[in-house]
């Protein structure tokens, strides 16, 4: 084990900065980063072992017991719940004998929860080993597991393989790319290489005028004009970083996925323009842990593209230097968030910054630095090659362009649209073969939910912004328990814990809805909800706890009879459950609980 | 170099130098804004969010938010006020805080906090987490029921190395404060007294003395938290 655990810190020259990888890699290597491993690592690296674990500890897929020979993860996320989680769950703990959570007693199999794994339109979904399993039912887990009692390699459970670059060797995946339509920009058609060449024939600034007179706006959810970033970015006199953002980990989203699988290298380019036009050498892409499943072919790209004198040293002849590596990440949604994303890239636990500094100033490795999503950098590309007018044609006024949409939930045709902004919701469902719904949930959890009566209202940055998570839910779900329950459960899990509020509040407002969803609520649950989500709303520091309470308010809002169907019109009601309370000692000895209403 | 800016906190006049945190530069104009996080020439924290304000009509964090020439902070309001009340209570539902039998009872400033918004009943439900005592280092009792997570150990106590006596351990709701037991062994009395005076709470309790300060000359019994900078300028 010393040996080993020596040779990866080696791997990565003894860096603290590299201490995801070399974290990653002890897991990998051992199904653990146990003690002995922490206090190595520590020791190698010259820093404390508490250190090393404050990083272990934050990441999910980071554990400190060994995980089964077949790790299995299952996505517990609002629509895979819809599509049969539950009984797919029920399967593998019935064959396996053992509970989520835990371990076979040989070590074979152990099972696992897991946040969205950005397979929505192809739930439910798992994975094993890391390899994804989409579209499981209970006939398909008997299968798996039989397999792994035999010993199979996970990679030989299957042998139907998705379509395009699902089915290249070095994937081999059984994923589907779903796309469903496809637009000018990033769906569109792309030669390789054109956008960088005439890129690298402009002036940076006209590169950054350009892209601003796109009034391209970022599109991982927030919005912000991407000219005006990269300008910041480009005033400061420091060496600089590009980095990308491809943790995707907003619940119903995977339209990054479908990039990365089908536009890896336009991505690629998209960093590459955006480091010529800010003037930086290095870029980054950050990449979710559940996506590792494309290391082999991304990489490859990598190389292809230095191959191509489309990346590394004097690209194209045009003495520009920029390289890119990848960057995995292991298990937190919050390291979406640029500044969580830029501490994680660093070693560390996935902690957004204060702000200020702001990462255009202060970045990654202290220096200035853009964060742009996966979908952002390929509209560049594309921007770059047919120009600013041509991009600006499509869309709204505040909205140009096209955005990619990952549909999923209560629909004909989930998988990805690319749309022009604009689209009402109405026409959205029309597109997806959505009939019978009752919400739509509009950019993910920390989005908006939104009732029949608002389907007039229009996909764009002015009307109903979204990093393109949008689920339908039908008439059938039990909107309070099947989503929003789901939701808050989510952010209590995902939260850093740094704010008091959004550590704990997510907690109570959890707790708080679990209690009406259960119907233990009364009518003032509901006011107080309202009113304590307004407190974390205004006092924490990042994205993730300005909208944790999202799926409560916008459902109090636009559903509220919900709500009150389940609450009772009483002063006082405890949310302290008694039969749950003597449940386990009332089995220990054997007696039926007689307790009286 | 210095530049001198104005601003107002409640619509008094201010100056400091610009950059400087607005939580400072309040305190060195006699206003006190209420922390749990911040101590001064730490790096910012932001994690207690007590001192939230208004910036300008924003919601900010003061011991974040460098002050720039003409901002307009609202601290002293109704609402605010209530926030940072809610944000006490929450803090108290969230731990296990029993004061009475306390060692940093009177020296507590969660519980001087509780005493100036007057907390009497949190509105929240408890959480009644199960937290350790990790009481196997030599010098140290961490009392982690107690933690408030205001990450000033973490940043201040290091040892001679600058390697992290303390850490965090988990995220959301399995955070916990974490210390390394092979650092903590060598740590100096000073080094332990700097990291219980650091601790705004009684998380952190240097072991083999207790209770020195009696009844009457502890931190708070005199003036309520705070009173030290409001009287600066009077
Ligand atoms: C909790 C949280 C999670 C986020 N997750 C993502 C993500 O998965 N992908 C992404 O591109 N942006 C995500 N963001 C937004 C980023 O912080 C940032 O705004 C974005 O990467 C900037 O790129 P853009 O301007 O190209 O959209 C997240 C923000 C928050 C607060
Ligand atoms: S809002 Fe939540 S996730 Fe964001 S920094 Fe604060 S505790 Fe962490």
């Amino acid at each position: 084990m010393k040996d080993k655990i020596l040779s990866i810190v080696e791997n990565y020259e003894r860096d603290p900065g590299r201490l995801m990888d070399i974290l990653l890699d002890v897991q990998k290597a051992f199904g653990c980063v146990s003690c002995e491993a922490i206090g190595l690592i520590a020791s190698e690296l010259k820093i404390s072992e508490v250190d090393v674990v404050q990083t272990r500890s934050f990441y999910h897929f980071f554990t400190k017991e060994p995980v089964g020979k077949y790790a299995v993860y299952l996505n517990n996320s609002v629509v895979s719940g819809f599509f049969g989680m539950k009984e797919v769950a029920d399967e593998f703990e019935k064959q396996t004998g053992i509970k989520f959570g835990q371990k076979t007693a040989d070590g074979l199999i152990s099972l696992h929860y897991t946040a969205c794994i950005g397979m929505s339109d192809q739930e439910p979904a798992a994975l094993i080993n890391s390899v994804v399993f989409t579209e499981l039912n209970r006939e398909k887990v008997r299968k798996i597991v039989a397999d792994m009692r035999e010993g199979k390699a996970v990679e030989a459970m299957f042998s139907q393989y998705g379509d395009g670059v699902n089915a290249h060797p070095l994937v081999k995946s059984m994923v589907k790319n779903n796309i469903r339509k496809t637009g000018k920009v990033t769906l569109g058609e792309y030669t390789p290489g054109k956008g960088l060449a005439k890129a690298l024939n402009m002036e940076s600034k006209a590169i950054i005028q350009e892209v601003k007179d796109s009034n391209l706006r970022g599109r991982g959810g927030a919005g912000f004009p991407t000219g005006m970033k990269w300008d910041f970015c480009a005033r400061e006199n420091d060496s600089k970083y590009v980095l990308c953002n491809a943790d995707e980990g907003e619940p119903g989203t995977f339209k990054d996925r479908v990039l990365l699988t089908e536009r890896a290298a336009m991505m690629f380019e998209g960093m590459t323009i955006a480091g010529y036009a800010i003037g930086a050498k290095e870029g980054v892409l950050y990449l979710r842990q559940e996506y590792v499943y494309l290391k082999n072919y991304v990489e490859n790209v990598l190389v292809e593209l230095r191959n191509k004198n489309l990346l590394g040293k004097n690209i194209l002849g045009k003495g520009f230097d920029f390289d890119i590596r990848v960057q995995f990440g292991a298990g937190a949604y919050v390291c979406g968030e640029e500044s969580a994303l830029i501490e994680s890239a660093e070693g560390k636990r996935g902690e957004p910054r204060n702000r200020p500094p702001f990462p255009v100033q202060k970045g990654y490795k202290n220096k200035p630095t853009i964060v742009n999503n996966v979908e952002t950098y390929c509209s560049a590309v594309k921007i770059i090659e047919n120009g600013a007018a041509w991009y600006k044609a499509m869309g709204t006024t505040e909205s140009a362009g096209t955005k990619l949409l990952s549909i999923s939930g209560d629909c004909k045709n989930p998988g990805v649209y690319e749309i022009e902004w604009g689209m009402t919701i109405a026409e959205m469902l029309e597109m997806v073969g959505a009939t019978d719904v009752q919400a739509v949930q509009v950019a993910g959890p920390s989005g908006i939910c939104i009732p029949p009566a608002q389907f007039n209202r229009k996909i764009a940055i002015e009307d109903l912004p979204t990093g393109g998570s949008m689920i339908v839910i039908g008439k059938n779900r039990d909107l309070l328990k099947d989503v929003v329950l789901n939701f808050m459960e989510f952010f209590e899990d995902e939260s850093c814990g740094s704010c008091v509020t959004c550590r704990s509040f997510n907690m109570i407002l959890r707790k708080q809805i679990e209690k009406v969803v259960e119907g233990h609520g009364i009518k003032t649950d509901i006011e107080n909800m309202t009113a304590w989500s307004e407190i974390i709303r205004k006092t924490t520091r990042c994205g993730l706890g300005q909208t944790s309470s999202n799926p409560i308010t916008t459902t109090i809002k636009n559903f509220r009879e919900l709500y009150d169907k389940r609450v009772k019109d009483v002063d006082y009601q405890s949310d302290f459950d008694m039969h749950k309370a003597v449940a386990e000692s009332c089995e220990v000895v054997g007696r039926i609980p007689n307790i009286h209403e | 170099m210095s530049e001198t800016v104005k601003f107002t906190i409640d619509g008094k006049e201010c100056t400091a130098v610009k950059g400087q945190l607005l939580i400072d530069a309040a305190a060195d104009n006699g206003i006190y804004i209420p922390l749990l996080c911040h101590m001064r020439d730490l790096v910012p924290a932001g994690s207690c969010r007590i001192c939230t304000c208004k910036v300008n009509g924003r919601y900010m964090s003061a011991c974040t938010t460098p002050v720039e020439p003409g901002m307009n902070i609202e601290s002293n309001t109704a609402e605010l006020n209530d926030i940072r009340k809610a944000i006490v209570e929450m803090l108290f539902v969230e731990g296990n805080h029993f004061c009475p039998s306390c060692e940093k009872s009177g020296n507590c400033d969660l519980q001087a906090l509780g005493y100036k918004y007057q907390m009497m009943v949190p509105r929240f439900p408890y959480a009644f987490e199960r937290r350790e005592l990790e009481a196997s280092t030599p010098k140290i009792f961490l009392e982690k029921n107690r933690c408030i997570f205001c990450k000033r150990c973490v940043r201040l106590i290091k040892d001679e190395q600058g390697r992290s006596i303390f850490a965090f351990k988990g995220r959301g709701k399995t955070l916990e404060i974490n210390i390394d037991k092979k650092l903590a062994a060598n740590m100096s009395d000073d080094l332990t007294m700097k990291a219980m005076n650091a601790c705004p709470v009684g998380a952190i309790l240097k072991k083999e003395v207790g209770f020195i300060n009696s009844i009457g000359t502890r931190k708070y019994d005199k003036e309520p938290i705070g009173s030290d900078i409001e009287k600066i300028h009077q």
